[in-house]
């Protein structure tokens, strides 16, 4: 058993190319048993393949990875497991009908002579959440678990194999607020239990809240390794982008005009209820709240992705047909939605593809596309947005994070819409890109368009919004102009429904 | 610029067509002569016919298992209605017409009932060719009007071209164009990459297959004239196990089984190629049994291919990033 302190693993000066491309170019990191190490960096600085590589799933090319006094063997998951090291993905991978002991246990069942002994299998899954401080009932199925609860299952499952050092690939991306605190005490149950942690996050208020060592990385190598106390927000800003941020969020003041989407007592009996809200030309409403408070299955139904039961969506006045994106379309609104890989792009086709998708009449001839107006429009687009990529035609799945979010954007943009709703439109991309986009929306609030903003991350809801809408469990609690928004009182609306102080 | 020969499926199969072409008029005497080159292109018309519907089925996710049924539907109405006195035109409307309704009917219960697009084609297949025994039993409907009769066989002048080939060339333009360079064909191949994604962009995901079952019920009912004619025979098991045929030629010409991949010229190479080879076979005297299993192989190369293209292509990239 490590000792709170022992060096549990050392790389120094990890190198990786593919192909041409260098992703890692002398990378050291050293993790000790009990600590929380957060590796922080802009996306394509390296953080993944690196993960990637202590995984197993990667070889490296160059430099010393040592586990303790051992070499590190890479090249294997097995191996990697093997040698104590676990990754927990974002989205876990459980079997959704088996139970939470089954799901631990997998291929590695307690045997009591030829038959698999459940009782044991769940009584040691027991154990194991008792231990990261989550008591879930290891009988129940996985099916219908919180992503939060189900990566705890995953945790217990890497503790059951004697892992050691944890490994996670932003862990909290895709939870609430009350979600996230409980993998952070599971995190601090594993640190307890002098395991080490390493963790990737885009959240930088919870990398400060929970780490005990910051390692930041730029372009394939590190940057700086210190510990919290010795380093802050703007340093670590800083030392990510190389350079420094001076607004993350740019507002500008826009003139405000007509009301140009009104939201009456809109309700899905399952989703929401009577939401009413009002988006005028050249302002920016953000919908605040919890992940699970309805704030997306509002921002559908205005669309017309998912039908409503009552109420009504009006734009510039008029009535909007209800369950239509095409009626939406027609009235020139443009919908950004939350998961860009699922819902907003087009993965295997070509980035000029993706681009041109709303905008046919633009590029088209009497009857057939014309290539050309292809290349010129999708060529305006990487040039307004800065948009990265090799050519036109590489499918947007080989673009990193940030680069498909601005595709997606591009492609919306291209239609030239007056409403705009933008559904987390910075989650999982980088500091420095989510600059642009936030400059972006500004921009489009800045031509007149009403743009509806979901987003989950409070100081881009304080900084970018002219209007706040809180939603708490399927009901608006609060609508707070910019100058009364503050921190809590979102937070108390979104979690407790109160208006606030 | 540096011309960089792409590794892919739709070259390949174009490399194994010339392949095969020299391979089959080296080893048999007339393999390239007018008359059998007539015979591949006017052999696999109705195949062709079809797969220009069911490609963009196939791209959008789907399949239909029917369309040799629809095929057989229509052609027993063309016969039985002829019989009964209707003028030709009208019999040949009929004929495009049931096909057109059967096709609607496969979209109707795929996309509105929400049934899967194979378990309702297995049923459509037997049920469709049902009613056409129900229609002309055992009978065999073989007269028809001279020139239509010799339209599907007799070929244009006297080249070696048959009167059938100018107007699948002008389909293969036509729905190339379509699959390629419209809206409509960008929506079908979005579909089939991301059904969600889809609706997220605004396209009318159960219209849109609706539209295309349709639309290869339609093309089925084409080439139920087609073969009608080119075999003088109206009767209940014309066409039967052709959608399989067609469904490889589909395959073979690299259109992804899983939806949102394909290429018209790939399709139409597929088709040759399937065609070729079973000439070739024939020139050789190969019997039945064997056309089939080669059918079979090809089949099975056609889906494993581009898996073990990209494998070797993975290995290629790990083997770079060692050196």
């Amino acid at each position: 058993m490590a000792q709170k302190g022992d060096l549990l693993l050392q790389m120094k000066g990890v190198q990786k190319r593919f192909g041409g491309a260098i992703a890692l170019r002398g990378t050291d990191l050293s993790i000790r048993a009990g600590e929380i190490h957060a590796l922080l960096g802009e996306n394509g600085a390296g953080k993944s393949t690196m993960l990637k590589i202590l995984a197993g799933v990667h070889v490296n090319d160059g430099g010393i990875i040592s586990l303790g006094d051992k070499t590190f063997i890479t090249g294997s998951p097995e191996a990697a497991i093997a040698q104590g090291i676990a990754v927990i993905y974002q989205e876990p991978s459980l079997f959704l009908d088996l139970t939470l002991a089954e799901n631990v246990f997998i291929g590695r069942q307690p045997m009591k002579g030829v038959a698999i002994d459940w009782a044991q299998a769940q009584v040691e899954a027991a154990r194991l959440f008792a231990e990261l401080g989550v008591p879930l009932d290891p009988k129940r199925q996985a099916r219908g678990l919180s992503i939060a609860d189900q990566q705890v299952v995953e945790i217990a499952k890497a503790l059951s194999m004697n892992a050691n050092i944890i490994l996670m690939d932003e862990p909290t991306a895709a939870l609430s607020a009350s979600e996230v605190e409980r993998l952070m005490t599971v995190m601090k149950s594993l640190k307890a239990a002098n395991k080490a942690v390493i963790f990737v996050s885009h959240r930088l208020d919870e990398v400060f809240m929970i780490s005990d060592y910051i390692t930041v990385m730029r372009d394939g190598a590190t940057v700086s390794e210190n510990p919290v106390s010795e380093t802050d927000l703007q340093k670590v800003i800083k030392e990510m982008v190389g350079r420094e941020l001076t607004e993350l969020f740019p507002k500008t003041e826009n003139k405000i005009g007509g009301v140009a989407l009104e939201i009456n007592n809109l309700t899905n009996p399952a989703y929401f209820h009577n939401i009413s809200f009002t988006v005028r030309h050249g302002e920016i409403v953000a919908l605040a709240g919890l992940v699970g408070s309805g704030r997306s299955e509002v921002a559908r139904a205005i669309f017309g992705i998912d039908k409503y039961t009552t109420g009504s969506v009006k734009v510039n006045g008029k009535d909007l047909a209800k369950g239509s994106p095409v009626a939406a379309m027609a009235e020139k609104i443009a919908l950004v939605p939350e998961d860009r890989r699922q819902q907003g792009l087009f993965m295997i086709a070509g980035v000029n593809r993706n681009i041109s998708m709303e905008s046919f009449d633009r590029i088209k001839g009497k009857l057939f596309l014309n290539f050309k107006k292809e290349r010129a429009l999708t060529e305006i687009w990487r040039e307004k947005l800065s948009i990265k990529y090799e050519a036109q035609s590489n499918p947007v799945e080989s673009l990193s994070g940030g680069n498909q979010q601005k595709t997606v954007l591009a492609k919306w943009l291209a239609t030239n819409p007056d409403i705009l709703i933008v559904d987390e439109p910075t989650r999982g991309i980088d500091v420095g890109t989510k600059a642009e986009v936030h400059k972006l929306i500004n921009a489009a609030a800045g031509e007149g368009k009403a743009v509806l903003m979901i987003s989950s991350e409070l100081p881009e809801v304080l900084g970018m919004a002219d209007r706040i809408i809180v939603m708490r469990e399927g009901h608006k609690v609060a609508e707070l102009s910019r100058t009364e928004a503050t921190q809590e009182k979102v937070i108390a609306a979104a979690t407790t429904g109160s208006k606030g102080a | 610029m540096k011309l960089k020969l792409r590794l892919t499926w739709d070259t390949s199969i174009l490399a194994l067509l010339v392949t095969v072409w020299i391979a089959a008029s080296l080893t048999t005497d007339n393999f390239l002569s007018s008359i059998n080159v007539s015979q591949i292109f006017s052999n696999t018309s109705e195949i062709t016919i079809m797969a220009f519907g069911v490609i963009f089925l196939i791209i959008t996710g789907e399949i239909d298992l029917s369309v040799a049924s629809i095929l057989a539907l229509g052609s027993s109405m063309l016969g039985w209605s002829y019989a009964h006195g209707a003028p030709i035109w009208l019999a040949i409307l009929i004929c495009i017409a049931v096909g057109t309704l059967c096709g609607f009917i496969n979209g109707f219960l795929v996309t509105k009932v929400r049934l899967g697009s194979l378990a309702v084609t297995i049923g459509t297949l037997a049920l469709y060719r049902g009613i056409a025994n129900g229609i002309l039993g055992t009978n065999t409907i073989n007269e028809f009007p001279d020139f239509w009769t010799g339209f599907g066989f007799d070929t244009i002048g006297t080249s070696f071209i048959p009167q059938s080939l100018p107007i699948i060339i002008l389909f293969g333009i036509g729905f190339g164009l379509l699959l390629h360079n419209t809206p409509f064909g960008r929506r079908t191949l979005a579909i089939g990459q991301s059904p969600e994604a889809a609706r997220f962009a605004g396209i009318n995901v159960i219209k849109h297959k609706i539209i295309v079952f349709t639309f290869t019920g339609f093309m089925s009912g084409i080439a139920g004239v087609i073969y009608t004619f080119r075999f003088s025979t109206a009767q209940a098991d014309n066409g039967i196990g052709l959608e399989l045929l067609v469904i490889s030629a589909c395959l073979l010409g690299g259109v992804s089984i899983f939806g949102g991949i394909g290429t018209m010229w790939g399709v139409i190479a597929g088709v040759l190629l399937a065609g070729s080879v079973e000439s070739w076979l024939t020139l050789r005297e190969i019997n039945a049994q064997w056309r089939t299993i080669v059918t079979g192989i090809l089949l099975l190369t056609s889906v494993a291919a581009p898996v073990l293209i990209n494998k070797a292509k993975a290995a290629k990239a790990r083997a770079e990033n060692k050196s």
